[in-house]
This record gives structure tokens, C-alpha cells and sequence, in this order.
């Protein structure tokens, strides 16, 4: 749905993107995940074609970005709900969703129809004609979201969804893009909240100007944390490490008060022989834990240090 | 460019504008003025001075009509700042720009939904102006002053040159504001040319008639083509996006 090769973006001697390169396949939620000033915006904004690419190509839904003759017809395919919702705040739900439908070329009917839909969805169908003014930001966001889907796109854009929300409004934003999920939507999300992205997205990337990393959640944090096994344990330490490299070969083994940092490389296959060595070298094994990182652990040391997974 | 796309921006706009008290306040009362308080001042000064000279009458009538142009700068900055910055103060550009609408179609839309209800209200104003003025002049002058070719100019060039002028440089205003008042303001500076032009048709030292009303006219038509592509380039929705502050 989205192949990028190498797409920067500059303005003047800045670069808000370094060489992009990403694919983003259909019916996948993809998370992109970065700092404030991290380029994620831009990079919204290039992919739909508001604003030009100083270098690189992205092809989004079937369309070159920067043919200007595509321009138009591939807006007609996304919806982008921006940073700030920007809706007519004195116009009510309905006619801010319709002002968009006709723009976007929806026949009377099917826009009717579809404003019907997705104000129900998102229960804002009894408050359709109150100005907008009138809304909580939680439910400006979520017409703001409707807004983004009245033509019915194949590739969404959200653009930070749920910043300045209050918890109850993030979960309802959260819950509708999960729905949107469900429908197999192809959805692109910006965001910094990272337990967001895991919850939602298939995939994440980390963009701090340049794409620092991708891959689902789980290998992001694999990856970062290595495979590691905590085993606490009370007896010789020193004769149970070495049971456990007699077991599992040489490797690295950690021991830290009364725990074996035992590195793994199948934890399915290597935690029972860890548990063994230790019960055979005469220890007592009071727990097992795998260890693993958290997607803020990842993003940080990534964002921070520069790093790659491993 | 198609004028469908540009329209459903215009009468979104439209509407917008209706919501609005103090612009419909705006599109009523200054017509309204012209075409009622000066045909009265007419009125006053040929009952106050029987010998008044009919060049006298004429220059008074000639001068009030030129309010109908002055009008053409004053209602669209007021309505044009409106729809611009209105838009930015609201964030919905963005939104906007990333419909299948190209700029110059938003463009269009913006500057009908201006251009039009300040001719409806110049033209109303204008007509109601025309009668009330020939109704009053007829016994003195002998003839219908209105219709001639001075009104016609005036109404159908310079005004329509006018307003477009007006809302350009608000188009281009709107790029530097934050707030409707700043960018009315701003744009307001256009009306103080040609309030010296009305001091000047009254003082008889730039008379009003359809040469002169003509050539100010070509004049302003040449500088509402320069202003267009500043327009243009301010209003791109690159530069909107990241260089409108």
C-alpha cells in the first residue's frame, strides 16, 4: 500500500527526513512511532501529497507521489485526520462530515448514508446537529476521525489521534481505530504513545529523521532485550553456572544476588535444562522468568543511543 | 479547474458567512447608507438651495456613487479575512488541502464567496441609489440622471476590480496574520486611497466622470493582476503548510 525508497524531505538546511525507506502492506496498522521534530508529520504530509519531496519516491495506493496528474485521485483514496482537528467549530458533526463528503466527490446518497454509518459507530449520531463548539475534545476527535472516512478511503492516515485527549477520550479514539483494525483497513499512525502503538499496530517503525528501526512490537523489544532467563535460586552458584553451561554449552551467565542471568537462545527448549542443571547441581530453583524489554525501553535506548536491535 | 469543485468551497463559505452577524450587519448597513442617506443629502441641499447650478448636483451625485466602489474594498476584506484566517485560526486548512481540491479551485471558491454577496449588496445598494436619485434630480436637472455610462462603469468595472483587489491583498494578508481583526485591519489600508479619491471628486480636483472612471478602473485592473500572482504563490498549499505562520 506504501513503498518509500530513499524519500528526504529538507526545508532550507534542515532535513526534517533522511532517506525513507518503508513498506506498509494493505490491511496492516502501522505504527510510526518518534520524538516531537522526529519528521513523522512531514512524512504524513509528503505521502499524501501536500507537500513535495526534495529527493527519493514513495509509490502510496497504487500512485507515484509528486505526479502532479496523480495528485487528485489519490487524495480521493486516503483520508488524513491531521494533528489538529481543524473542524468548523460553528457548523454541527453532520455538516462538517458532509462539506468534506462533497468535496471528496461522494454521490448524495452514499454520503448520506455513510455520514448515518459512521456517526452511529461512533455514537454521535443523536448530537449530529449541535455545533461542533459545543463537543468534548474526545468527541471532536472522533468527527475529526469520521470526517477523515466519509469517502470511504483505503489507506488512513491518523496523525497523533489521541495527544492532548484525557484517558476516557484516548480510550474511545483508541477503541474506534481498533474497530477501523477489525475492518482490515490499511491505517498509518503516528504517534508517541508508545503503549498505544503496541496495543493497535501490527507493525512499528522508529523515525528520529531517520528510520531507525521497524518490525512487529514483540521483535522490537526481542531484539533490544536479547533472550534472557532469570532464575532465582538459593545454593552454589558458581557449581549451578556451571551446570548449566555443561548443559546448554558455553554461554553468558550472569549471577546477581540470588538470581542466574542465564542468555537462551530457544526458551522453550533451554529453560527446562536450566531448571534441571540447577535441581542436579543440589540448588533450589524458586523462580523462572523470562526477561524482556518494554517498547519504551526499546524506543528510548534507540532514540537516545542510535542503536539497532540486535 | 472546475468551477463544481470551487463552488461547493464557495457555498460552504457562503453559508459560513450567513452565521455571521457582524459581516450580514456589514453587507446591509453600508449599502443601505449609501443608497438612502445620500439621496436624502441631495434631497436636503436642492430643498436648501433653490439656485443650486445642475454641475453641482451632478458632482455631489457623481461623488456619493463613488461610495459604491469604495464599498467594493470595504465588505469582501471584511468577509475574505474571514473565510482565510478564519480557516487557520480553526486549523481546518489542512484539512481542506488534503481533499481532491487543487489550490487554485479553494482559491476561486474563497474569492466567489467574497466577491458575490458584495456585488448582490453594491448592486442592490446601487439600484435602490439610482431611483431615489432621479426621483429627487428630475425637477431640477429636467432629465433622469440614471442610467448613463459613468454609473455603469463604475458598477460593472471598477467596483468588480475593486473588490477583487481587496480580497487578494487579504489573501495575501491572511499569510502573516493570526487573527480575523489584524488581517481586516490590514487590508483596511486600501480603503484610504480611495477615500482621498472621494476627497478629491468632491473638491473637484478628480472628476468622477466615465473617462476618469474608466482609466482608474484599467489602472486598478493592471494592479489586480500583479496582486493575483503574489496571490497565487502565497496561497500554494506548500507554503500554507509550512511558511504560513
Amino acid at each position: 500500500m506504501i513503498h518509500t525508497e530513499g524519500l528526504t524531505k529538507q526545508f532550507g538546511p534542515v532535513t526534517a527526513v533522511d532517506h525513507l525507506t518503508l513498506d506498509v502492506q494493505e490491511g496492516e496498522v502501522f505504527g510510526f512511532l518518534g520524538p516531537n521534530g522526529a519528521g513523522k508529520t512531514t512524512t504524513v504530509r509528503m505521502l499524501s501529497s501536500l507537500i513535495s519531496r526534495t529527493s527519493g519516491s514513495a509509490e502510496v495506493a497504487g500512485h507515484q507521489i509528486g505526479d502532479p496528474s496523480a495528485e487528485l485521485q489519490l487524495r480521493h483514496q486516503i483520508g488524513i485526520l491531521p494533528e489538529n482537528v481543524g473542524l468548523y467549530e460553528s457548523s454541527s458533526a453532520y455538516e462538517n462530515l458532509e462539506y468534506y463528503g462533497q468535496l471528496q466527490r461522494v454521490e448524495a446518497t452514499a454520503l448520506r448514508q455513510s455520514i448515518e454509518r459512521l456517526l452511529r459507530m461512533l455514537d454521535l449520531w443523536e448530537k449530529r446537529d449541535q455545533p461542533v463548539a459545543t463537543f468534548s475534545k474526545g468527541m471532536k476527535q472522533k468527527v475529526a476521525i469520521a470526517r477523515a472516512l466519509v469517502h470511504d478511503p483505503v489507506l488512513l492516515f491518523l496523525d497523533e489521534p489521541t495527544a492532548n485527549l484525557d484517558p476516557e477520550a484516548s480510550k474511545t479514539v483508541r477503541e474506534f481505530i481498533l474497530e477501523l483494525k477489525r475492518e482490515r483497513r490499511t491505517i498509518f499512525l503516528n504517534t508517541h504513545h508508545l503503549d498505544e502503538a503496541e496495543r493497535i499496530c501490527d507493525r512499528v517503525g522508529i523515525l528520529n529523521t531517520r528510520l531507525v528501526t521497524t518490525g512487529t512490537p514483540g521483535q522490537l523489544k526481542l531484539g533490544m532485550s536479547g533472550r534472557r532467563t532469570v532464575a532465582a535460586v538459593d545454593g552454589p552458584m558458581e557449581t549451578m553456572a556451571a551446570a548449566i553451561r555443561a548443559r546448554l554449552g558455553d554461554r553468558r551467565i550472569e549471577i546477581q544476588g540470588g538470581s542466574l542471568i542465564v542468555d537462551v537462545s530457544d526458551p522453550d527448549r533451554d529453560n527446562p535444562e536450566i531448571a534441571a542443571a540447577i535441581v542436579g547441581a543440589g540448588g533450589r530453583l524458586r523462580q523462572l522468568t523470562q526477561v524482556s524489554a518494554s517498547l519504551e525501553d526499546v524506543y528510548l535506548k534507540l532514540i537516545h543511543e542510535g542503536a539497532s536491535p540486535a | 479547474m472546475r468551477l463544481s469543485q470551487a463552488w461547493i468551497v464557495a457555498r460552504h463559505d457562503l453559508g459560513m458567512i450567513r452565521r455571521r452577524r457582524t459581516i450580514l450587519g456589514a453587507l446591509i448597513a453600508l449599502p443601505a447608507g449609501v443608497s438612502l442617506g445620500f439621496p436624502l443629502l441631495v434631497w436636503y441641499i436642492i430643498a436648501q438651495s433653490p439656485g443650486v447650478g445642475d454641475a453641482v448636483i451632478i458632482s455631489f451625485v457623481d461623488a456619493f456613487a463613488f461610495w459604491f466602489a469604495i464599498g467594493g474594498v470595504m465588505l469582501p476584506s471584511s468577509i475574505s479575512a474571514y473565510s482565510i484566517v478564519g480557516e487557520k485560526t480553526e486549523k481546518s486548512l489542512e484539512p481542506l488541502l488534503a481533499t481532491p481540491t487543487t489550490d487554485g479551485e479553494i482559491l476561486l471558491g474563497k474569492v466567489l464567496a467574497a466577491f458575490l454577496p458584495t456585488m448582490i449588496a453594491i448592486w442592490a445598494g446601487a439600484a435602490v441609489y439610482m431611483v431615489l436619485i432621479d426621483e429627487i434630480t428630475r425637477g431640477t436637472l429636467g432629465y433622469l440622471y440614471y442610467p448613463n455610462a459613468a454609473i455603469v462603469v463604475l458598477l460593472f468595472a471598477l467596483a468588480p476590480i475593486v473588490a477583487v483587489l481587496a480580497i487578494e491583498i487579504s489573501v495575501a494578508v491572511s499569510s502573516r496574520v493570526q487573527d480575523v481583526r489584524s488581517a481586516q485591519q490590514i487590508s483596511g489600508v486600501l480603503f484610504l486611497p480611495f477615500i482621498l479619491l472621494y476627497v478629491a471628486a468632491e473638491i473637484q480636483v478628480f472628476p468622477l466622470d466615465t473617462d476618469h472612471l474608466l482609466l482608474l478602473a484599467g489602472i486598478l485592473g493592471l494592479v489586480a493582476l500583479v496582486t493575483f500572482r503574489i496571490c497565487r504563490r502565497v496561497f500554494d498549499r506548500e507554503t500554507i503548510l509550512t511558511r504560513w505562520k
